[in-house]
């Protein structure tokens, strides 16, 4: 039993989870795991289910039922403000910018777990504040470059077109290091060209930072293309697990998607 | 637009970061530059007019270091005070009660007046965590409409001197500089606020001061990120209020007198004013702002003793639609519109 931590263990493992909202059960016992490194797809029609896990997975909602570890710690009994420090990361289905800053500004905030210095050092300028901040500016500017935002950096996020202000989200997920990344919906309002580029965008930096990735995403192509595994939910419950081509014939996935085919039809 | 490519990294990445430090560098020189000379000014002021004036001088660095105070915690953090007179009060008072009870040098009793305020304001704000927008409002209204009827209260008569306030001494200059001890204090008020417009200039700059605006632009996301909202937030109030506290001691040493009538609501709604007037989230519309409380009243009354307040109200009225910026916000845009005058080919 001497087994390690870095060995075949998953790195995210989520145990029977149950979410309601008043009478609405929004997640219900879901349970699956993501192995390190894989691009692990979460797929569903709407209002299945898929942002409720997202925010537990960010502790911005708790489980009333069931457990979630991360990397050998039970992460469903965090603090919100320690999961980035713990190495996960995520985007927002819907944009959640800091409006009013710079891109650059809204990334260094990405590097505030790693990199801080406390209200004394900084208010005082103290040596220590300087050599935390030229870290967080250095990481900050590798995740810029990473997403070819440099032209950008001293915009103000607010005034930039709906595809950029998407990839400053990932710009500052990125930059507080995750070891995990949660992507939710990234190819949501993305443009032709834009979405194009995202599949690939993805498996590059998963290559380059060591990422595992847990993604969220209704375009079918991208989900297909990019995921090792899929995790299909339906009204909060689990209707399937495997590979991209064992979802896709599932017969109980192919039911919902053309339940909601029909339901937009109508 | 760039569509979603990574481009390549490593070199690129050093140079940007080291040109992004140079320019910022060049640039802070020169404000640097005009600090000096702005401060150079301020001291040469001390010598130019006496008395009244340089009273008023002293007056108005101490609003402007309590709007700094405020604006680090609405305008910078989001969090609205409806009562910050209370902290001004309490700044006011504890410099009172150390130097008559306690015959604490006035260099002493100032800073102490912050620390009572900065302790005082975090235990205001960590419980306040839980109010949110007009509720938090509610609650700091509430403070400040308490905290004048306290000052009154007839078991901290011995300490407060209560309906009656203290009578403090201006002190004189020391070291046997020949200065009167009205330009003294003024030198005195002139030294602390520059020390804390440097802080306060740290603090926003600074790691912590982007934590700061994340969580007014963006509670959850900051939280997302790894910031420790309850942490930042009650800080920020604690230090809000000690800015503010600071600046209530030191009007109290120039008024020489502090009574709880000196410090009703008006005082509080007045230093939102003040911020609002400035430019919400800048520092240095303080100074602007503090000059606007004080004076516009005055002059209110100059333009007409019977409708004061109505010429006030017009005033306000005109400046919110002139600058919906603030002061700052007008000398931003002049700023932005002359640089894109010299971008223009001839
Ligand atoms: N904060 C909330 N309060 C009440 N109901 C919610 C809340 N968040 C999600 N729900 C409900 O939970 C269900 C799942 O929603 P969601 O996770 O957003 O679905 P998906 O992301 O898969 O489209 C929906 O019925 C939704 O209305
Ligand atoms: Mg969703």
């Amino acid at each position: 039993m001497n087994q390690n931590k870095t060995g075949d263990k998953p790195l995210l493992q989520v145990d029977n989870v149950s979410v309601r909202f008043g009478g609405i059960v929004a997640l219900d016992g879901v349970s699956f795991d993501v192995r390190r490194g894989e691009v692990r797809g979460l797929i569903g029609p709407n209002g299945a289910g898929k942002s409720t896990l997202f925010n537990c997975l960010s502790r911005l909602y708790s489980c009333d039922e069931g457990s979630i570890h991360f990397d050998g710690q039970v992460l469903s009994d965090q603090p919100r403000h320690r999961i980035a420090a713990m190495g996960v990361g995520r985007t927002f289905q819907n944009l959640a910018l800091f409006r009013t800053m710079t891109v650059r500004d809204n990334v260094l905030v990405g590097t505030h777990a790693h990199h801080r210095a406390g209200f004394l050092r900084d208010i005082l300028r103290l040596p220590a504040a300087v050599r935390s901040e030229r870290a967080a500016l250095e990481r900050a500017e590798e995740s810029i470059e990473l997403l070819g935002l440099g032209p950008f950096a001293n915009t103000i996020v607010a005034d930039l077109p709906f595809g950029t202000q998407k990839r400053v989200e990932l710009a500052r997920a990125l930059a507080c290091e995750p070891s995990l990344l949660l992507l939710d919906e990234p190819a949501c309002g993305l443009n032709h060209e834009e979405l194009n580029g995202l599949g690939d965008l993805i498996l590059d930096i998963r290559q380059r930072l060591n990422l595992t990735v847990l993604l969220v995403e209704h375009h079918m192509g991208l989900v297909m293309g990019v995921c090792d595994r899929i995790v299909a939910l339906n009204f909060g419950k689990k209707i399937a697990d495997g590979t991209p081509t064992e979802v896709r014939q599932h017969p109980e996935v192919i039911r919902a998607y053309l339940g909601e085919e029909q339901k937009e039809a109508a | 637009m760039q569509n979603m490519t990574t481009t390549s990294t490593t070199s690129s990445t050093a140079s940007s970061v080291i040109s992004a430090g140079a320019a910022t560098t060049s640039r802070s020189y020169l404000g640097l530059a005009g600090i000096l000379v702005l401060l150079a000014l301020a001291i040469a002021l001390a010598f130019m007019v006496k008395g009244y004036v340089l009273f008023q001088a002293t007056m108005l660095l101490s609003y402007a270091i309590a709007l700094v105070g405020l604006n680090l915690l609405t305008g910078y953090n989001g969090q609205i005070s409806l009562g910050h007179g209370a902290f001004f009060a309490i700044g006011a008072y504890t410099v009172g009660v150390l130097m008559d009870k306690a015959s604490t040098p006035y260099w002493l009793a100032v800073p102490v007046g912050g620390i009572v305020c900065l302790a005082a304001g975090y235990a205001f704000g960590r419980p306040a965590l839980k109010l949110q927008g007009l509720y938090l409002a509610l609650a700091t209204f509430a403070l400040g409409v308490v905290t004048p009827q306290l000052l009154k209260y007839k078991h901290l008569e011995h300490w407060t001197g209560g309906v009656g306030g203290i009578v403090l001494t201006k002190p004189e200059a020391p070291f046997g500089l020949p200065l009167t001890a009205d330009q003294w204090f003024y030198l005195f008020t002139l030294a602390v606020a520059a020390v804390l417009m440097w802080l306060a200039r740290n603090l926003i700059d600074s790691g912590t001061g982007r934590a700061i605006r994340a969580i007014r632009d963006h509670e959850m996301a900051a939280e997302s990120m790894g910031v420790d909202n309850r942490h930042y937030k009650s800080m920020t109030f604690g230090i809000s209020a000690a800015f503010t506290g600071i600046g209530g001691g030191l009007s109290a040493l120039a008024v020489q007198f502090v009574s709880p009538d000196s410090f009703t609501m008006f005082l509080s709604i007045s230093l939102l004013v003040g911020v609002v007037v400035g430019g919400v989230g800048t520092l240095w519309g303080a100074a602007f702002g503090a000059a606007f409380i004080m004076f516009v009243p005055n002059m209110a009354e100059k333009v007409s003793k019977d409708a004061a307040w109505g010429v006030y109200g017009v005033v306000l009225i005109l400046f919110i639609f002139v600058m919906p910026g603030g002061v700052m916000g007008l000398l931003a845009k002049v700023k932005s519109s002359l640089a894109r005058r010299k971008d223009l080919p001839v």
